[in-house]
């Protein structure tokens, strides 16, 4: 479905504080599979999800969704895939402060123009499913960090997109409620749609959710292999 | 269409959110806009009420005025002058007139003595100026006593009070006869203080006026135009009076604009790369913006415009009114012709509403072209 | 819902700005009564300048030149005193009358 080939991303270039963030990297994105990014920070798990996700163009190589080369699309378009067909979910959260929940969670839907009512149903239905629909009139940074990070997931399912991004989902929470972010995860897989996790939490990977685990190391894909089922063929990696 | 409305809408429902967020800041921020606007309007109504006042009220001024230059001063003018003067062809009639100042020390005011064309008091009797009877506290029958050139106590009995209504052109003025007047000013009876001349076709002012300076070197010609140009400069909103108090607020407006182009704070660039992640084009971001803008302009344009319409024309427009006494002791009470003018506000528009929207977009602009990635890692 | 429901932000906003362009709306009719008014107050006004002749707004007697600005000689403000560049606050915002162009 996605397909990264040589794909690096390097900020600042030719200057002094000049950084490689990813080299390299060929990798592909399996439709209706949950694929794990692992590595220590720093190496290069956020500037992945966000290549493969639209959010920042590749220094080299090429990016492809559906077999089309998304790394060179106008800024518009990208701007589109982003809304409709990703959904991100940050490692800070990144609500915007002083909102409601519920505003938070209809911004994605705004450019889309479609009808307020339905979008508002559709934000109110996502809060009751992560289990915030008494919360939506509070403001976000009244959240615990439980509910932030749900009020997060609702924010990225409201366009309904089929493939998640999310970037070290239970960073900042304890087992309990890293489990129920994860359940919630699954359920989503359940669903058919297509999972990126950036994570180095162990509790992540003992679940019976990780399909697939990409190693990172220093910006490079160190291995590919399954989880809980058979280990895939590497090749098939390396279009 | 439906679309593109819906998407305007909910653009315009996240910036009411966001004005919401910092009510305090944003607040204060309508309100010193809010102010802005209406010392400006104040400034720009006042200066158009009142020059249209007094080009209305001077409508019926003398065409022309010719006075005496003496080495270079205004100088009384011998009768023999009106008469060269009337000799001239294309003038229609000329009147000597009687018109000095008198200070008054007993209220500190100088007072205009003049003597008028017409209906003028009977000897020893005159007419005050509204303004001058408020002060010096007369009443008609009550009598009005100065002092003449050589010291002497005149007491004249107040026949009549000239209507309040006409008191931008009467406060200080005390109305008398010839007689009198020569007799507390001590000029004797062949002079005049100046002349006044109407002409017999109206667009031929300007060559009378030539006519007369070419028979009477040492004179000066004001004419009615000059008298209403006078006045236009005073009130003129680009020079005079409301230059100085335009010239205040619009540098308090380019520090308002300034302080807004000159960058967004940390918080607002995350803002805008957590909207640009989320699929907000660049265009959104700045619609969004636009809307902000123009919203708090446009209500604060509105509120300012007519909080300066209610001080200038309902409270007497206050704020001008120490500027305008400056030292002195009479001040007329005065209404001003209603002067709205659409292409005024829309020029006032432009030089609030303009410049605020501009300096908002600029840097906002500049977050929103950014790479999301960019300016949330910041 | 309503169209303009103001618990929506735009709603809040259309009535906000309905409201100010109302303020706008009623300032410009209070004009054209005012207008009329005005004109006949201002018959008294006109009557008089016609009468006596008069050719200045009586609105800064400080000084003699401020008094009757159209009638002041060019350098009245110098006429005191040399230094005298200006003595009284009205001739500061005042020029002397200038001639046709």
């Amino acid at each position: 479905m996605i397909e990264l080939a040589g794909v690096g991303k390097t900020f600042n270039p030719g200057r002094d504080n000049e950084f490689h963030a990813v080299r390299e990297v060929s990798l592909s994105i399996e439709a209706g599979r949950v694929t794990a990014l692992r590595g220590p920070s720093g190496s290069g798990k956020t500037t992945l999800l966000g290549l493969i996700g639209g959010l920042t163009r590749p220094s080299v190589g090429r990016v492809r969704l559906h077999g089309r080369d998304i790394s060179a699309l106008p800024e518009r378009f990208l701007t589109a895939l982003r809304r409709d067909t990703f959904g991100f979910v940050f490692q800070q959260f990144q609500l915007i402060r002083d909102l409601s929940v519920l505003d938070n969670v209809m911004l994605p839907a705004v450019p889309t123009g479609r009808a307020h009512a339905d979008i508002h149903a559709r934000a109110l239905r996502l809060l009751d499913e992560v289990g915030l629909g008494q919360r939506a009139a509070a403001r976000v940074q009244w959240l615990s960090g439980g509910e932030a990070q749900r009020a997060a997931i609702a924010r990225a399912l409201i366009n309904d997109p089929s493939v998640i991004l999310a970037d070290e989902p239970t960073a900042h929470l304890d087992s309990a409620l890293s489990r129920q972010i994860l359940e919630i995860l699954a359920e989503l897989r359940r669903r058919g749609r297509t999972l990126v996790i950036a994570s180095h939490d162990p509790l992540v990977f003992e679940m019976d959710l990780v399909e697939r685990v990409v190693d990172l190391r220093d910006g490079r894909v160190l291995t590919v292999h399954g989880l809980s089922t058979v280990p895939m063929d590497k090749s098939a990696c390396r279009p | 269409m439906n679309t593109w409305i819906e998407r305007q809408r909910g653009l315009l429902d996240t910036t009411v959110a966001n004005l919401r967020r910092r009510k305090a800041r944003n607040l204060g921020l309508f309100m010193a806009y809010v102010l802005l606007v209406f010392l400006l309007a104040s400034v720009v109504l006042f200066g158009d009420g009142m020059r249209r006042e007094a080009r209305l009220l001077l409508e019926v001024a003398p065409e022309l005025v010719v006075q005496r230059l003496t080495a270079g001063r205004h100088d009384l003018m011998p009768a023999q002058w009106l008469e060269r003067i009337a000799g001239l062809r294309g003038v229609a009639a000329v009147e000597g007139r009687l018109w000095g100042y008198h200070h008054d020390a007993a209220v500190g005011a100088n007072l205009t003595l003049q003597v008028p064309k017409e209906a003028a008091p009977a000897a020893g009797r005159v007419h005050l100026g509204a303004t001058l009877a408020r002060l010096r506290g007369l009443a008609p029958g009550d009598v009005l006593s100065l002092r003449d050139h050589a010291g002497q106590p005149h007491a004249f009995v107040v026949e009549a009070l000239l209507d309040s209504r006409s008191e931008l052109v009467s406060a200080d003025l005390v109305l008398l006869c010839e007689a009198d007047f020569r007799a507390f000013f001590g000029i004797g009876a062949g002079l005049y203080t100046d002349a006044a001349l109407r002409v017999v076709n109206p667009l031929e002012t300007r060559t009378v006026a030539e006519k007369v300076l070419a028979r009477l070197p040492a004179t000066r010609v004001i004419s009615r135009e000059e008298m209403r140009r006078t006045y236009d400069a005073v009130f003129n909103w680009r020079q005079g009076l409301p230059l100085m108090v335009l010239s205040v607020l619009l540098a308090a407006f380019a520090l308002l604009a300034w302080d807004k182009a000159s960058g967004l704070s940390a918080e607002e660039r995350r803002e805008i790369g957590i909207l640009k992640a989320l699929g907000w084009d660049s265009g959104d971001v700045l619609a969004m913006k636009l809307w902000e803008g123009a919203l708090l302009s446009v209500l604060a344009f509105l509120l300012g415009y007519t909080l300066a319409w209610l001080h200038v024309y309902y409270a007497g427009a206050p704020l001008f009114e120490p500027v305008l006494k400056g030292w002195s002791v009479l001040y007329p009470r005065f209404a001003l012709a209603p002067e709205v003018d659409i292409s005024r506000i829309v020029s006032l528009a432009l030089l609030t509403v303009l410049p605020y929207v501009a300096a908002t977009l600029v840097p906002v602009w500049r977050a929103a072209t950014l790479d999301p990635d960019e300016v949330m890692r910041e | 819902m309503a169209l303009f429901s103001a618990r929506r932000g735009s709603g809040l906003a259309a009535w906000l700005l309905a409201g100010s362009l109302a303020c706008l709306l009623l300032v410009l009719v209070d004009a054209s009564r005012m207008a009329e008014e005005r004109t006949r107050e201002r018959a008294h006004g006109r009557a008089l300048v016609a009468r006596v002749g008069l050719t200045d707004l009586a609105l800064f007697n400080e000084a003699r030149y401020t008094r009757h600005l159209s009638q002041a000689d060019r350098h009245a403000a110098f006429q005191d005193h040399p230094g005298a560049l200006e003595h009284f606050p009205a001739g500061s915002l005042a020029g002397p009358a200038r001639p046709s162009p």
